[in-house]
């Protein structure tokens, strides 16, 4: 069974998104473990990207802070190995096609087995070029993520029937990043997506609010959030993992 | 040349968010249908021959030719097109094309300002909204194409982003289409990006090397021995080979801008000194770190600079089809001034790669032999830094 399916076992299941490496792996390391003490179901653990073109802003600041900072994939899997020994929540890597090209398709896959990473995210991979890292995937037992978009409409049930870990779906058009309204009829894509696969959807970009949270936890099976929690880290650098804890524990309870 | 999935060999594909993924099928659908309609090829045909000028000339220099003393030059002039570059080809097909789409607003990412000015153009004379996105650095290289834009009408934001060159507008101009599909149209300036993108740009373009065969046929009798032309994301050079890739005895000669030396970290030659990954939403060769981070580029030139190259270059790359060789700054300037002095024809900091290139090899080769540059563009943008360049503070 995917480990990943244990992050729906609790109820709705809260996906927190963390960059490694901002602003240090220390920091990172607290903030992983606040967010899981206080109910985060699923980590997800951003490798920066130099261009990261899904993502606005805020996560593109992350990416290039825990850049300067000299950040590495293999600091981050170190790292990782580290963590395992006392966080058991599931996790999942995030990053774009060029890290895990670059590294080596193989190595970094069978790496993820490893240090018990469960599934990989990968915004600039479409189902029409999965089959790049599918088959790796497969043969190692790392999830290979899925995401659905507003603009999916007929390509949803496709992805979905060959969805694996978990399905994300985009709430928005757009890029990564806090919005005060979501408008897309996201119950019809669920909807869609319930007709095509059993794996359960979490809903993501632009969820800030406990509300939100809820209302996006209530027609799907969880909510996503990023952008939220890397403000934090902007604003609190070294001591942001105790604001992350307690904005955590906010939007588990909104949506338990 | 592509195949089914907009592969070039291994190299091309679709690395895109799902976000767009709809947005380029239904552009390709569109693609395919208007490429064979006869209305939509003779109303670009007329936008090119009336609008832009063309057929460009191919002019025999003379004078460069007996200076070097080998081989005989000719220059493609794509200079002498409307708005200055070779640019307006590509623009003029795909504005066209979104307009059939049922699309009123155009994007564009810009590096000199030439594809941002082509742009705005297209959209002015077409009745469209224009942004065009051009990285902070590049504004101030080449403050005169800004202004241009905003005369005709398009908004320019500059990107502030990682290196605030042609790379970051072209995320930046990705980030805002996944933002807005439905009436927009990413009008891509190179042959990059993911399919089909490669394919139609170079399709638009292909009018170069069309024309060439026919202008140099009618000249010399004969095709030539060489096309050289400037590669950045390698839109005028994949326009100037693709009529001669099946005739195995016209070399193809690609100038990659070298910036301070492919022997330094301040270069943009991604043939010459990057590997493969996957970036911008196709798998090519790219600048990069030893973990895929994408390398801070460095040309003279800001239509250059840029860290990877597009699928159908690297793959003619791979097959040795065609050649890529490195061009510095210092070469690039040297031939800038010389092509001005010698035939007075003053050609964009881009295209005069391709004439440093040429310069190098003609000496060395006979005097029936025939050479034929792309001149991509006209330099009239590049005078203020070229003169900065040469330590001369001239005020526009």
């Amino acid at each position: 069974m995917s480990n990943i399916k244990k992050a729906f076992e609790n109820g709705k299941a809260f996906i927190a998104f963390i960059t490694c490496g901002d602003p240090d792996l220390e920091t990172t390391a607290s903030a992983v473990r606040a967010a899981a003490e206080n109910g985060a179901d699923l980590i997800e653990l951003g490798i920066p990207f130099s261009d990261p073109t899904a993502e606005g802003p805020d996560i593109q600041g992350a990416n290039l802070r825990a850049l300067d900072g000299g950040i590495t994939t293999d600091k981050i899997f170190a790292f990782v190995k580290e963590l395992r020994r006392d966080v058991k929540v599931p996790m999942v890597f995030m990053t774009y096609a060029n890290v895990v090209f670059s590294y080596g398709a193989e190595k970094f896959i069978s790496t993820c087995k490893n240090i018990e990473i469960d599934g990989l995210i990968l915004p600039d991979l479409p189902f029409e070029e999965k089959e790049e890292f599918q088959p790796l995937c497969k043969q190692y037992g790392v999830d290979l993520i899925s995401l659905i978009a507003p603009a999916s409409e007929n390509r949803i049930a496709m992805i979905a029937k060959e969805a694996e870990g978990f399905l994300y779906i985009v709430s928005s058009l757009g890029v990564t990043g806090t919005r005060s309204e979501i408008k897309t009829d996201l119950a019809a894509m669920v909807k869609v997506v319930r007709e095509n696969t059993d794996v359960p959807c979490a809903i993501g970009f632009g969820i800030s609010t406990p509300e939100q949270a809820k209302k996006m936890a209530d027609i799907s099976d969880g909510a996503i959030v990023g952008s939220a929690i890397i403000k934090l880290l902007e604003k609190y650098g070294k001591e942001a993992p105790k604001y992350i804890g307690e904005y955590v524990k906010s939007m588990k309870d909104a949506i338990r | 040349m592509t195949n089914q999935n907009g592969r070039f060999g291994i190299h091309g594909g679709q690395y895109i968010p799902e976000t767009l993924m709809n947005a380029v099928i239904e552009l390709e659908e569109a693609y395919n249908h208007y490429k064979n309609d006869p209305v939509f090829n003779r109303e670009l045909t007329e936008l090119l021959n009336e609008y832009a000028g063309r057929p460009s000339r191919l002019y025999f220099a003379e004078k460069m030719t007996q200076d070097l003393g080998g081989a005989k030059i000719y220059l493609k002039r794509e200079d002498l097109n409307h708005t200055g570059a070779h640019k307006i080809n590509n623009v003029l097909g795909q504005a066209l094309l979104a307009k059939k789409m049922g699309k009123t607003r155009l994007i564009a990412e810009t590096g000199a300002g030439q594809h941002g000015v082509a742009t705005a153009t297209a959209a002015a004379l077409m009745g469209m909204e224009c942004v065009v996105f051009m990285g902070e650095e590049d504004t101030v290289r080449q403050a005169l194409n800004v202004y241009r834009m905003r005369l005709l009408g398009a908004e320019v934001i500059p990107v502030k982003t990682g290196t605030a060159t042609l790379k970051d507008a072209v995320s930046e101009a990705m980030r805002e289409w996944t933002s807005r599909i439905n009436d927009t149209h990413y009008c891509l300036g190179s042959v990059m990006g993911p399919h089909p993108f490669p394919t139609i740009v170079r399709d638009f373009q292909a009018v170069i090397s069309k024309e060439i065969k026919e202008q140099i046929i009618e000249k010399e009798g004969r095709l030539p021995d060489a096309v050289i032309a400037c590669v950045g994301g390698g839109s005028n050079a994949i326009g100037s080979f693709y009529h001669f890739i099946g005739d195995k005895d016209v070399r193809l000669i690609g100038c990659e801008a070298a910036g301070r030396g492919i022997d330094t970290f301040e270069t943009a030659a991604t043939v010459n000194t990057g590997r493969i990954g996957i970036f911008h939403g196709m798998k090519s060769y790219f600048c990069q770190d030893e973990y895929g981070q994408i390398a801070p580029v460095y040309s003279i030139s800001a239509g250059l600079d840029y860290p990877g190259v597009g699928p159908e270059h690297a793959y003619l790359h791979d097959i040795g089809r065609a050649e890529y060789v490195p061009v510095t700054d210092d070469e690039a300037v040297n031939a800038f001034e010389y092509l001005a002095k010698t035939e007075g024809i003053i050609p964009a900091i881009e295209s005069a790669h391709a004439v440093a290139h040429a310069m190098k090899i003609a000496p060395t080769m006979d005097k029936n032999k025939i050479i034929v540059i792309t001149i991509s563009g006209r330099g009239d943008k590049d005078c203020a830094a070229i003169a900065r360049y040469r330590g001369e503070d001239i005020h526009e």
